[in-house]
């Protein structure tokens, strides 16, 4: 845990954001707001949480530190250190290793680094084995930040990785063509 | 096969957009109000009349779920939409969401007013981000229509619905992990009794409901529970969107009649196996967590609740998950087992501790270090998993090993047999 983030507080657009936020709950039910202002702050901060952010959040809605500090480990989609610009999750359950998913991690091994959870050289970005995303039917795939990548192959996988360092836009969803989880014809 | 004209998801593809504007040529939120007027008892009713059973994987009668709900107006009754979509094979649940969200919203709406709820939580997976932005669009849509809010459809009920995103824990798709997540604790399943439906949401009454459970609604009650039920057989009826992953030509989602023999389903719909139906090695019929059945049985098998169950397997989430012959079934199995024990909460010891020791023990198999003995004490532990836990997850981790030794412990003994001499 690091603590490198000193007097975090919301911006005024994500403080607009956790006042909706919290409108979602009965007003003695604060600590039910608990995940998505993490989301928010972690977004906040660079896709990562340190301890005095977590602190941030905990009084913001009046929570004691250590249960705030109970759910940032319990979930695997916080995270307390960074990640990179581009977190690169690939899934190795069934479904997708049935398709190949282990040459997807190949090509995130030789592109990214030997080592999941290793920043790149260039620091911008890493990768992890993570458990099913739930898009079996569009395996193998992984997710980039907020999105899903599908139907890969080793060298779709390289082209994107490829295309996400050299700043050009990728599409989003299936690689092979199709529409969304609708076969082949 | 079924007919185009009766299937219920007819923007499962999202080939038109998932606006209410587009919703509503397909027919939804189509008089609303008439239905809403026709009063609880009525919908209650015709959810029975339909046999639907709960498409989360459990297979519960829905109707029956429903009136379980006190109605005392009093109670500040809930609905829980558990749209944690995380059984691995499984995503039927992502597509309802993506593209035909207002089937799922004015279920929720319909489903409400059954059971005397005025607020509904509708809690989505945390990696699915993209889906929580077009279902929070969607919702926002109908508020500005009047559709949900006060008075919702004008029907006199007021009604909210609010999205909650979780943030990537298997667990929290049993529904006592995910009313604590939701209340902003760690996802650990309660003891029951109480039942949710006594003791849910911030103590309160509440009903959790799969998202294709609550999304079949309004087409159920515009059509009729009776029209529902001419599909499939006697308890499982129906119509009901399957999975196809794994080693198919075209993996895919699709909408078919329940009942569907297996095979058909995958050849019609997913392009065959691999190399051909001789080339079939085992299938997984219902997400992870039921036991593999080997070609034998499906060649034959029809895919519904009744079916799957005289097989030793299980309908569960619909999710097929077909090996053919290339396949090291050990270790298909064993990723699995390691998804069990990534997952596992840690809240009860034989689960905490007993997935570790599954996963482990059957990658010792898959080195071929491994013996008869130890097959058979594997096995034991998983009974000793099984039933001794709070919540299922137990269950699920124990079972597909199970299922791999019923069918395959000969030909895995073989083969460790012949490393050994080697």
């Amino acid at each position: 845990m690091n603590n490198l983030n000193d007097n975090f507080s919301f911006n005024k657009t994500n403080e607009r954001k956790a006042e909706k936020i919290l409108a979602k709950y009965p007003t003695d039910r604060k600590q039910s707001a608990i995940m998505p202002l993490l989301d928010l702050a972690q977004r906040q901060n660079g896709n990562w949480l340190s301890r005095d952010v977590v602190e941030y959040v905990a009084n913001y809605i009046e929570m004691p530190f250590i249960k705030a500090w109970e759910v940032v480990t319990f979930y695997s989609m916080y995270y307390t250190k960074y990640n990179g610009k581009y977190l690169v999750q690939v899934c190795g359950t069934t479904p997708c290793w049935l398709r190949g998913s282990d040459q997807v991690a190949k090509a995130c091994k030789e592109m990214i680094s030997p080592d999941q959870n290793t920043l790149s050289k260039d620091g911008l970005f890493s990768w992890m084995q993570v458990e099913c995303l739930g898009a079996c039917v569009n395996a193998p795939l992984v997710q980039i930040n907020d999105d899903y990548y599908e139907d890969l192959t080793y060298d779709t996988t390289k082209n994107i990785l490829q295309s996400l360092m050299d700043g050009i836009e990728i599409k989003v969803g299936s690689q092979n063509g199709r529409t969304s989880s609708k076969a082949v014809s | 096969m079924l007919k185009e004209k009766d299937k219920i998801f007819t923007n499962l593809f999202g080939d038109e957009t998932y606006s209410l504007k587009s919703a509503q040529k397909r027919g939804e939120w189509n008089n609303t109000k008439s239905l809403i007027k026709k009063g609880r008892d009525w919908i209650i009713d015709e959810m029975k009349k339909s046999e639907l059973r709960g498409r989360g994987g459990a297979g519960f009668p829905t109707g029956l779920k429903w009136s379980f709900m006190p109605k005392d107006p009093a109670l500040n009754n809930y609905l829980v939409v558990n749209a944690d979509e995380s059984e691995p094979g499984t995503c039927k649940d992502r597509d309802m969401i993506r593209n035909e969200p207002h089937k799922l919203i004015e279920g929720c709406l319909l489903a409400s007013f059954a059971m005397n709820a005025h607020t509904c939580y509708i809690y989505i997976r945390g990696e699915y981000f993209n889906e929580a932005v077009v279902l929070q669009n969607a919702i926002d849509e109908a508020y500005e229509a009047g559709l949900v809010g006060k008075n919702a459809a004008n029907s006199g009920w007021d009604f909210d619905i609010y999205l909650h995103r979780g943030a990537g824990a298997y667990i929290c798709g049993e529904e006592t992990a995910l009313l604590e997540s939701l209340e902003g604790k760690k996802g650990f399943p309660r003891l029951k009794p109480p039942f949710p439906a006594n003791k849910g949401l911030y103590g309160s009454p509440t009903t959790v409901n799969n998202v294709e459970t609550i999304a079949v609604v309004p087409t159920i009650l515009r059509r009729g529970g009776e029209w529902f039920s001419s599909f499939g057989r006697e308890k499982n009826t129906g119509t009901k969107v399957f999975c196809i992953s794994g080693h198919v030509n075209n993996p895919c989602n699709i909408e078919e009649e329940m009942g569907i023999p297996l095979r058909e389903l995958i050849e019609k719909h997913a392009g065959g196996v691999i190399g051909g139906w001789d080339n079939l090695k085992a299938i997984i019929p219902g997400g992870s967590s039921v036991p593999l059945i080997p070609k034998n049985i499906c060649d034959s098998v029809l895919m519904d609740f009744d079916s799957l169950t005289e097989v030793k397997s299980g309908l569960g989430t619909a999710a097929v998950i077909v090996m053919d012959k290339s396949t090291d079934l050990v270790k298909a199995i064993s990723k699995l087992s390691y998804f069990y024990k990534h997952e596992s909460c840690g809240q009860c010891t034989p689960c905490r501790e007993g997935t570790g020791w599954l996963w482990r023990m059957m990658e010792k198999i898959g080195e071929g270090n491994a013996t008869s003995t130890d097959i058979d004490k594997l096995l034991d532990v998983t009974k000793q998993i099984e039933g001794h836990t709070i919540c299922a997850l137990g269950d699920a981790a124990a079972w597909p090993i199970q299922g791999l030794f019923r069918h395959f412990r000969e030909e895995i003994e073989e083969s460790l047999t012949k490393i050994r001499a080697a």
